[in-house]
């Protein structure tokens, strides 16, 4: 059943044939170009690096090659021969397995059951849960990890890491010559990724091929003996490992032209008092937040993926409270347990994923903008009285000022633009009167127009005296927008950079390979 | 005299489709309505064709309508409430016993069985709410005890009778009324109990809050909505409701140990009807009403065209997996 | 996820490695309990009579046949609320075309599983093709049947030929027939759960239907097959009340809460209601937590109607020992 490929040559040899190639991918979703004519090929034996800020194109050109996308255009070559996938499992059958980051497995099935989930073996439809376990056995045994995990084990009862490898049994068991990963250190220790890296070795030695994406240099360093660049749904290169440097690649991932102007940023005098301030903050996600946040600026939360950003607004907003330090509002000691908490403190939160935690899909737009208004008047009062003004009138005042542009309020805000749901939801913490703003990637999936006339009305918001923190994964977004920049990593503050910085300061920052000091002092950052 | 200065034809498409576009925002539940109330008055002229007729229609039309109102707002929260049946029974039952034949006791019982039916409610809500237990569940439970609890006041049987002011509500009718001749007491309480119930509904901060945590429950929260309070509150309603109805049916309908099962599958059935989703968001107090006159109307219908009373309850069900099943698929095309 | 704690009380790892579920130690909790009461505030016989024993598990039977049924759908992620109306359904026809007549039994037998399969069937498919949500899926098909029960019969109906009351009164050696049906239908069960495709496959496409898909389990065949054998088992269930009453009446689906008890005792049992999780064994042990309680309730004189109102309470109350430890909102 489980066979090796004999075609891994030794490094310095003669090049072989690619496993897996891909040329001249292309995959468009609505309002974004994702992959634009990306060619990439594989090699048996070898450890393939795919790395790129969040949104360049990795996680759509895996699953691309895992047969969970269909490319608009381009093909895909398994041995040479063409293919397409019409399903994962077709790709899974052919050889090419990926493990997501969120593991596809049952947690209350056995480490057995997940790895043989619809072939399991037997006759006649019944279950031969001997041979089941066996096999898993066997399975275990090809990456070594028999003694380590049982295979009557419920998943649910593993570790991460062991559970990966339960993953990657589940590959091997395909007799996959393809293994792509997905983040595969992203929740491991630092023993764990130590065994991680020695199984990878040995998939290597078996003449898989490994695709590797990753945020973390570090370990793609360590591990990959290539490592391909996107950017902006485009492949910047592809170089060896052993003869670059991080801060080349990291160059290689961030390095463009500004194409898109931002609105100017704050001066020194725009900004006012200190209205919100963490000492010490922490909770099960983060650790030790000092922050500070002033009337009128915008401060810039950057980060790489998993490194704490939006748990960060959920601790401020209430959602996942802090734990311990303090926190105050205006010079007041407050505890911030709950929304409502933070929103009589007069804060508003434009989350991430506007779809599934902003928006009212089935509701009108004006009961969209006026949730939270609402929520802050008697039960039973009538909905034509809001404290402020009657709501016929502040309902199209709060539009204009967004620039929301609908043929009715009363149309369902599920069938706006994505920008304009944006906008709306926007309207909802204006129409509160909230003074300190908390927006987590407020242009995600919206439109280049679209974007700058949201980046316009943050700064619009800054003049009234409105502070605002936004969280966001576009680096020319947080250049062009912030007065002072965040980076965060592992649920820290990793450091503080001033407006006039860099890309690379940011990314080299959130990567873990220079530290605030060294930023100001601007020498060369430190070495792995 | 003027002659127009737009070609005829085009003033005539233009119109038509303004009047189609109209048309179409129609909630389908009224020209259903008005559809098998045509064909009831076809088949039974003086029963729907004399005001007379008319207005014993709504006799029991009116508390079904009743009933269907709290379901909606449950239903529009994202739960359901499965044990508005119950309370029907525990309102006529308990009466039959507690009235002791006195109308002396009408009020009083009256008060406490409001008093019982914000009890039900709160436990509803809370349990939801604090044990997280899904409310199909919970009310499910619910009815177990309610049921339960009247039987055990009765000891298993109706202990008398209902008198007749008690009976007032459901029963009687305003007489002698210029143009409709008679209404019933039971339509007059509809409309004030309808009309309360879109004020609160459709026009305060919390019924537009209930629209809210039934759409998206996560962003409502987010956005500062009091969850669990506005869950409570919304049961509460549905029960009340419940019980009122239940006076309603003791009224016109007298006592029986079966009073009032399967009426929670018709207030849903109503709802459907009248364009509630199932799964919260949605709701409009008059499709509502107007779904249980339609349900109402198919049941006569039904017994008019000689088909005996069990099988109305299969085509409830048929109408229910219908309406839902055509609900689902038509999102899942949209999507 | 993390790895399992360095120091677990040793009571709580050995219980894990043996694999017992919690409901099993609820179990011995509501003997004692009950034994307790039963010996101060009533005649203390409850345990000490070997009938009254036997009265548990038997009063047991109906409702542990139907639950394991119930236990399928349920690890699917699904939930059947028809199975109090096709207990009542089974009982008339069953009845009805037996008509006393020892000749008739093979006809009743077939003519009332043909009907239980077209349940089945219908329920799965609603819910599969149509997309219908379970619940209203199987309330809506309970009312179809209700209906066509309510037109053809309005009381007990035919009679059970002397033979069939073998099934509900029979006894093999100490052993009622019953006790032995209720334990053939759970190893069956079990048997389909652990030791088939079908069983791997209903967990999967509970735990995580997408995951199931992904993996190439056809997940509709799976959840209408669950149906189908869960309505079969409430067929099962019909046909031992009729047997036990002797003739079949409408109202005995309804009037014994066969819809919310059997899934009450499976979740008990540690089957959980969003799927992927759970078995037969501790649907079983719910079953007799519920008959012990019964039986207590008995003994003790309990009111009929107050032990509904206890039963209403119970229920909930053990869906919210699971429940309660959830941090999303219900619906």
């Amino acid at each position: 059943m489980l066979e090796e490929i004999r075609t891994t040559p030794a490094e310095g040899s003669a090049p072989s044939q690619p496993l897996l190639e891909v040329r001249n991918i292309t995959k468009r979703f609505p309002g974004v170009l994702a992959l634009n004519d990306v060619s990439l090929s594989f090699l048996p034996g070898e450890v393939h690096a795919l790395v790129g800020e969040n949104g360049a194109g990795k996680s759509t050109l895996m699953k691309i090659m895992a047969g969970a996308y269909i490319p608009d255009s381009g093909e895909i070559l398994l041995q040479g021969e063409r293919v397409s996938f019409n399903h994962p499992r077709e790709a899974q059958q052919k050889g090419v397995s990926i493990i997501y980051q969120e593991f596809n497995l049952l947690p209350e099935r056995t480490v057995a059951q997940n790895i043989f989930l619809a072939r399991e073996p037997g006759k006649f439809g019944t279950l031969n849960v001997a041979e089941l376990n066996n096999s898993a056995v066997s399975v275990l045994k090809e990456v070594e990890a028999d003694q380590l995990i049982s295979p009557t084990a419920m998943c649910h009862s593993l570790s991460v890491a062991e559970q990966q490898i339960v993953e990657i049994a589940k590959a091997i068991s395909f007799d996959s010559k393809v293994l792509i990963m997905d983040e595969p250190t992203a929740s491991l220790t630092s023993t764990e990724v130590k065994i991680l890296t020695d199984l990878i070795r040995k998939l290597k030695a078996r003449g898989m091929a490994v695709v590797f994406i990753s945020h973390r240099l570090i370990e793609v360093f360590d591990i990959a003996e290539k490592i391909s660049v996107l950017k902006d749904g485009q492949l910047v290169g592809t170089v060896m490992t052993r003869d670059t440097t991080p801060q080349e690649v990291v160059h290689m991932m961030v390095g463009r032209d500004l194409d898109h102007y931002f609105p100017p940023l704050g001066r020194t005098e725009d900004f006012g008092d200190v209205v919100l301030q963490v000492k010490n903050g922490s909770n099960e996600f983060l650790k030790n937040i000092n922050l500070e946040l002033r009337k009128g600026e915008v401060l810039c939360v950057a980060g790489l993926q998993g490194s704490g950003r939006t748990e960060l607004a959920q601790a401020l907003f209430g959602v996942i409270p802090f734990k311990s330090g303090t926190l105050e509002v205006n010079g007041k000691i407050r505890n911030i347990k709950s929304p409502p908490d933070a929103i009589r403190l007069k804060m508003g939160f434009v989350t991430e994923d506007r779809k599934t935690e902003g928006l009212l899909p089935m509701q009108p737009i004006r009961d969209n903008i006026l949730l939270t208004v609402r929520t802050l008047q008697p039960l039973l009062g009538s909905i034509f009285k809001d404290g402020i003004r009657n709501s016929r009138k502040l309902v199209p005042t709060l539009a204009e000022q967004v620039d929301l542009r609908a043929d009715t309020f009363d149309r369902e805000a599920q069938f706006l633009s994505g920008g304009n749901q944006q906008k709306v939801v926007l309207s909802k913490w204006l129409s509160s009167k909230a003074n300190i703003f908390i927006f987590d990637e407020p242009t995600r999936g919206i439109d280049v127009e679209a974007k700058a006339g949201i980046h316009d009305m943050i700064r619009a918001l800054t003049k009234e005296g409105i502070a605002v923190l936004m969280i966001s994964s576009e680096l020319p977004e947080i250049l062009g927008m912030g007065d002072r920049i965040l980076v965060m990593r592992d649920g820290q503050i990793a450091g503080e950079l001033p407006a006039k910085s860099t890309e690379q300061d940011i990314m080299l920052m959130a990567t873990g390979h220079s530290s605030s000091q060294d930023a100001k002092n601007n020498e060369s950052v430190g070495k792995e | 005299m003027t002659t127009s200065t737009f070609p005829a034809k085009d003033t005539s498409t233009d119109f038509f489709r303004k009047l189609w576009g109209w048309i179409r925002k129609v909630p389908p539940v009224y020209p259903i309505f008005l559809v098998i109330f045509l064909i009831l008055g076809f088949l039974n002229p003086k029963g729907y064709q004399t005001m007379n007729g008319i207005m014993t229609y709504f006799r029991p039309a009116s508390p079904l309508a009743v009933l269907a109102i709290g379901e909606m707002v449950v239903l529009a929260l994202g739960g359901f409430d499965l044990s508005v049946g119950a309370l029907v029974t525990f309102v006529v039952l308990v009466s039959s016993k507690f009235l002791a034949n006195d109308p002396a006791n009408a009020l009083p019982d009256i008060l406490m069985l409001i008093g019982v039916g914000i009890l039900v409610g709160m436990i509803n809500g809370l349990v939801v709410s604090f044990l997280k237990v899904p409310s199909f569940i919970t009310t499910l439970g619910m009815m177990m005890v309610v049921r339960g609890a009247a039987l055990y006041y009765v000891g298993g049987a109706p202990q008398g009778y209902l008198t007749d002011n008690w009976r007032a509500f459901g029963r009687n009718y305003i007489q002698n009324v210029p143009f409709f001749t008679r209404i019933p007491y039971a339509l007059i309480i509809l409309i004030v109990l309808a009309t309360i119930a879109f004020f609160i509904f459709h026009r305060t901060n919390y019924g537009r809050q209930i629209l809210a945590v039934g759409d998206n429950t996560r962003a409502s929260q987010l956005s500062g909505v009091r969850v669990k309070l506005i869950r409570v509150i919304t049961f509460i309603f549905c029960s009340v409701f419940a019980v009122l109805g239940g006076i309603m049916i003791g009224g016109y309908g007298g006592v029986n140990v079966t009073i009032g099962e399967g009426m929670e599958l018709q207030a849903i059935a109503a709802c459907v009807i009248g364009g509630v989703l199932l799964g919260g968001g949605k709701g409009a107090v008059l499709n509502v009403v107007f779904g249980a006159f339609t349900l109402q109307a198919v049941v006569n219908l039904l017994n008019q065209l000689g088909l005996p009373k069990p099988y109305t309850d299969a085509v409830q069900g048929l109408i229910i997996i219908g309406v839902v099943a055509y609900s689902a698929l038509s999102t899942m095309k949209k999507r | 996820m993390t790895t399992l704690p360095a120091s677990e009380s040793s009571f709580k790892r050995i219980s894990r490695s043996l694999n017992i579920p919690p409901v099993f130690y609820f179990l011995i909790f509501v003997f004692l309990f009950s034994g307790i009461l039963d010996h101060y505030f009533a005649d203390g016989q409850m345990f000490s009579n070997p009938l009254i024993m036997l009265n548990i598990i038997v009063r047991s039977v109906a409702l542990g046949i139907v639950a394991v049924g119930q236990t399928l759908v349920l690890i699917g992620a699904s939930i059947d609320l028809s199975v109090a109306y096709t207990i009542s359904i089974t009982a008339v026809m069953s009845s009805y075309i037996m008509q006393g007549n020892t000749n008739n039994v093979p006809f009743a037998i077939a003519g009332v599983f043909v009907i239980g399969i077209a349940i089945g069937l219908t329920n799965g498919l609603i819910i599969t093709k149509l997309h219908v949500n379970p619940f209203i899926a199987t309330l809506g098909t309970s009312l179809l049947i209700k209906g066509i029960i309510n037109a053809t019969f309005s009381n007990y109906t035919g009679s059970v030929p002397q033979g069939f009351e073998y099934f509900g009164y029979g006894m093999i050696g100490p052993v009622p027939v019953s006790i032995i049906i209720l334990f053939l239908v759970v190893i069956i069960g079990w048997y389909m759960l652990a030791r088939t495709k079908f069983g791997a496959h209903l967990y999967g496409v509970g735990g995580n239907s997408e995951v199931a898909r992904l993996s190439g389990v056809r997940t509709d065949r799976v959840l209408i097959g669950a149906h189908i054998l869960c309505s079969v088992t409430a067929v099962l269930s019909g046909m031992f009340l009729v047997s036990l009453m002797r003739s079949g009446a409408p109202w005995v689906g309804p009037n014994g809460f066969y819809d919310l008890n059997s899934i009450a005792v499976a979740v008990i049992g540690g089957t959980a209601l969003s799927g992927g999780k759970g078995g037969v064994w501790g649907t079983l042990a719910g079953v007799l937590i519920f008959g012990v309680l019964s039986t207590a309730f008995n003994q003790l004189g309990v009111n009929p109607y107050l032990k509904i109102v206890f039963q209403g309470v119970i229920i909930v109350l053990a869906v919210a020992s699971y429940t309660i430890r959830s941090k999303k909102e219900a619906a």
